[in-house]
């Protein structure tokens, strides 16, 4: 079995005449932490949807965990978790039944349920909240949640769309650290952002610019080649070039 | 006035690039009277007929020949007893009887006048109307037939009565309901969507930070949808006469008035859910839910308000429409003036202005 | 006076549980570009819809260019203008449709303050066709700021305009506000994003409906308590769960390719002292510095002795 939680070859998404998505190619290893970067309208949204198969790709190949794009989508859905800064939560269903609720479409026995939602609930520290509505959460501990929650059926790989939005920092360190607890476990992830400082944190980072993959390398590697001293200077630098500005 | 002016322009750049309320406002009439209109008119054929020849004579049995002959019906049974008919009607397949008096023969040859009774199964009313029209008109042809010249004061007068249902609400009666439902959807549904969204999407913050008063706010957007109500109601009017032969007997701009103060009352309604709701979709429940079903329930258009328990009727008297169906029905159906629907038409104003004035108060100033 | 005034603001939106907002006093000068810096649910939108006259308060008093927010609202609602947390411009009107409808809406003419909003429009005129629900993030936001700044107002409230906004799109923004402050228009800005901070001449730090600080961001950076120390190493995991062991650290806390971290107690050599229990835990080429804070360091300095 490939190494590779996800490999890419000249991956495109046409819309009419229109590239969003133009021919792409890299590859994430397991259990790496991959920053997947672009400024708005640049073709983000668009890839990640293919690679977690609810997209078919124009063109070129891609296999996620292992799985064809193409021809796999449902094995794909099995073997990742996703999470987004507007889906997260039923916030009118409580702690524990969110986590019964993902656990349960996944796939998980009654009895690995209980013991990976005591083991969550403990772990963020939430023994109090579990019977509480999501709802009335603050904001950084609902994304905490939802982000164990993304991982509970343990996936091979875990797609995060932006992830920490509007989250205060000390919180929003917290989930990074949560985030690399996963993939000490050996979960890969892939993230977006809008912090550059984030950017910092991932093993590797790839910069879209108009559709393309302009920049991938790691952080110090990118500073370098950018002559840069931080991960915003390299951003600018390679957006600036952008064309396009439609989302 | 050119803040106003602008916001109602703007208003009609949302209704018109929006194809979901174009169609509610436009297609929905259409449909609407086509429905009601047409397809409870259709022509009956071979309907099955009694006859209750009490007279036994000539002139009966010549009839009876002309309504059998005719392509209308076919002779269920020739009964002697009235207590066979009502045996027929609960068994459902026989829809109309006719019944000859002893001595009809002989009452238009000397007593000038003879009767004939038609009875009709009017649980089902249009059809029934259908067929006492088709029994009258074969009775005149006979008439006809026996006394060519016109002036002969030989008379056959029918007497119609109409079984389960003696209001006899049919297609003509369901025109002037369709008009108050189809008015009272436009008027509440769209209004109250509207201003909701402007709630739901964040831009009745920016219209609130505004010099631009908020009771303003609530005029320019009833006076689009005020205006569209009216095209909606020449579209209806139309399609009912010129389609449909619905007549309008009375005075056109009687009933324009009578139907503006109607669609005033019906945006006050939709002012009024929209201060009270905050999202699109809450607003179109209650509109339709809460106001589509007591106006067909409660108007009479439907269901006779004169069958319904005592509690139900007291009721249908809060339902605007209940009132402004009893106005355009006057107007139209029977040419009626406004000294005779004064009290409805107050009624009716009196709800309007009570609407109004609870819907602007209502309208809040701020976001909570 | 002051243009933005706010003295003892508090308001709940539910009976129980902690206040949205808790004895929220501050004020903003004349022109000058005031910063509200805080997470989501800190209370910042709160703040814009009282003097905006959309909310009331359940104690205290604001004032918005002299006027009270309770009393004479209509006459804040002329001179003030105000970009919600959310795009709220009509989705399925033009930019051009758009902007002539809310400069009619407050009174006046495009033509008449064109000069103000000239150098942001001309950036989106060519596209002055096309419906705003079919623009992108950063056009957006320039056309909502091109709205709100028609009337020419004498105080402009923007509720987190760079919020999901990418980062070149946001710098461009903040270009724009510094010129905007020379027209000398009162602005306050709210954000989640504590490196824009800095472009702000003062600000407010906000926490859970508190104000944590309010201050210039130098003099706030200057009253950082302490020393802050960054510290490198290759294994930036394992290094911050290393040094977190480590008994004298009050903070540590990744920032970037590094760590930041200050110690307990002042005086003692704490970075030798740690270098070497580093080292023994087996880290190698371990870098320490002392370094000056930026504004998201005093804000977790804050919050960290707040909790």
């Amino acid at each position: 079995m490939s190494e590779k939680a996800i490999v890419c070859k000249d991956l495109t998404k046409r819309f009419g005449d229109f590239f969003a998505v133009n021919h792409i190619s890299f590859d994430v290893d397991q259990g790496e932490i991959f920053g997947f970067l672009g400024a708005n309208g640049a073709g983000k949204t668009t890839a990640m949807r293919m690679l977690c198969g609810l997209s078919y790709p124009t063109s070129g190949e891609a296999t996620v965990a292992g799985y064809n794009v193409f021809r796999q989508q449902e094995a794909i859905k099995r073997n990742i978790g996703y999470m987004s800064q507007k889906f997260s939560l039923y916030e009118s269903l409580t702690v524990r039944e969110n986590i019964r609720f993902y656990g349960g479409v996944y796939g998980l026995s009654d009895k690995q349920l209980k013991e990976k939602g005591d083991e969550l609930i403990t772990k963020l520290g939430l023994e109090k909240e579990a019977k509480m509505m999501v709802g009335s959460l603050p904001l950084g501990w609902k994304q905490k949640l939802a982000f164990s929650v993304a991982i509970i059926h343990q996936p091979r790989i875990v797609f995060l769309d932006e992830p920490t939005g509007g989250v205060d920092p000390v919180t929003r360190r917290q989930f990074w650290d949560l985030i690399y607890d996963a993939a000490a476990n050996g979960i890969t992830v892939f993230v977006t952002t809008h912090y550059m400082d984030e950017a910092e944190y991932c093993n590797r980072i790839s910069i879209m610019v108009d559709g393309r993959i302009d920049a991938l390398d790691s952080p110090a590697n990118l500073k370098k080649q950018f002559d840069a001293a931080s991960m915003n200077e390299v951003f600018y630098a390679l957006a600036r070039t952008a064309k396009r500005s439609a989302d | 006035m050119k803040q106003f002016m602008v916001f109602v322009r703007k208003e009609f750049y949302h209704v018109f690039r929006d194809r979901r309320t174009l169609l509610i406002l436009f297609g929905l009439p259409v449909m609407q009277i086509l429905l009601f209109g047409y397809a409870l008119t259709t022509e009956i054929k071979n309907a099955e007929i009694i006859i209750v020849d009490h007279a036994g004579d000539m002139a009966s049995q010549q009839l009876t020949t002309m309504i059998a002959a005719s392509k209308y019906f076919d002779i269920n049974a020739r009964v002697v007893s009235d207590e066979d008919i009502y045996k027929a009607f609960k068994k459902g397949k026989v829809k109309c009887a006719v019944v000859f008096p002893s001595g009809f023969g002989n009452d238009l040859q000397h007593g000038q006048t003879a009767q004939i009774q038609i009875i009709a199964d009017a649980a089902d009313p249009n059809t029934a109307k259908t067929l006492t029209n088709y029994l009258t008109a074969i009775i005149g042809d006979y008439q006809q037939q026996i006394s060519p010249t016109a002036n002969v004061p030989m008379r056959i007068e029918p007497v119609t009565r109409m079984l389960y249902n003696p209001e006899m609400n049919g297609s003509m009666n369901f025109i002037p309901g369709v008009m108050a439902l189809v008015l009272m959807i436009i008027c509440t549904t769209l209004t109250s969507v509207s201003i909701v969204r402007e709630k739901e999407m964040g831009t009745m913050e920016i219209l609130l930070v505004s010099p631009f008063k908020p009771t303003y706010v609530v005029l320019a957007k009833a006076v689009p949808y005020l205006a569209l109500s009216l095209i909606d109601l020449i579209i209806i009017l139309l399609l009912s006469v010129f389609l449909l032969d619905m007549p309008i007997r009375g005075n056109i701009i009687l009933l324009f008035l009578e139907s503006t103060l109607f669609i005033i009352c019906c945006l006050s309604l939709g002012l009024l859910i929209s201060s009270v709701t905050r999202t699109q979709q809450i607003a179109m429940m209650v509109s339709m839910m809460g106001m589509m079903l007591p106006t067909i329930l409660f108007t009479g258009f439907i269901f006779p308000l004169e069958n319904m328990p005592v509690p139900l009727q007291v009721v249908s008297n809060a339902v605007p429409s209940r009132w402004f169906y009893v106005i355009i029905k006057a107007v139209m159906l029977k040419g009626l003036g406004i000294g005779v629907i004064w009290k409805e038409t107050l009624v009716l104003a009196g709800m309007t202005t009570a609407l109004l004035i609870i819907s602007i108060k209502s309208f809040k100033t701020r976001l909570s | 006076m002051d243009t933005v005034i706010l003295q003892h603001i508090s308001k709940s939106y539910v009976k129980e549980g902690p206040p949205a907002l808790q004895d929220i006093s501050f004020s903003v000068k004349k022109g000058e570009l005031f910063g509200l810096i805080g997470p989501d649910g800190a209370g910042k939108s709160t703040i814009f819809r009282i003097l905006t006259t959309l909310l009331l308060s359940d104690k205290g008093t604001a004032t918005v260019a002299g006027y009270d927010v309770v009393q004479h609202y209509h006459e804040i609602r002329s001179c003030v203008g105000y970009m919600p947390g959310k795009f709220s411009l009509y989705q399925d009107l033009t930019i051009e449709e758009n902007l002539h409808f809310f400069a009619t809406l407050f009174g006046t003419t495009v033509e008449a303050n064109y000069a103000l909003i000239k150098d942001i429009y001309e950036q989106i005129a060519p596209f002055k066709n096309r419906r705003a629900g079919k623009l992108s993030g950063g056009m957006k936001q320039k056309l909502a700021l091109c709205c709100a700044l028609i009337h020419r107002p004498e105080v402009l409230f923007l509720d987190e305009p760079t919020t999901g906004v990418d980062a070149v799109s946001r710098k461009e923004f903040w270009e724009m506000l510094q010129r905007l402050k020379t027209e000398g228009i009162t602005i306050v800005v709210s954000t989640p994003y504590m490196d824009e901070a800095s472009l702000c001449e003062r600000i407010a730090l906000i926490q859970t409906g508190q104000i944590l600080s309010i201050d210039t961001p130098a003099n706030i950076i200057k009253d950082y308590p302490g020393k802050l120390y960054a510290l490198r190493a290759p294994k930036v995991h394992q290094l911050l769960k290393d040094t977190r062991q480590y008994a004298g650290i009050r903070l540590c806390y990744a920032a970037g390719d590094k760590l930041h971290l200050s110690f307990k107690d002042e005086g003692k050599d704490h970075p030798a002292e740690l270098l070497s229990w580093l080292e023994s835990k087996g880290h190698q080429g371990v870098h320490i510095e002392e370094i000056t804070p930026d504004i998201e360091d005093c804000f977790i300095a804050k919050t960290s002795t707040h909790e």
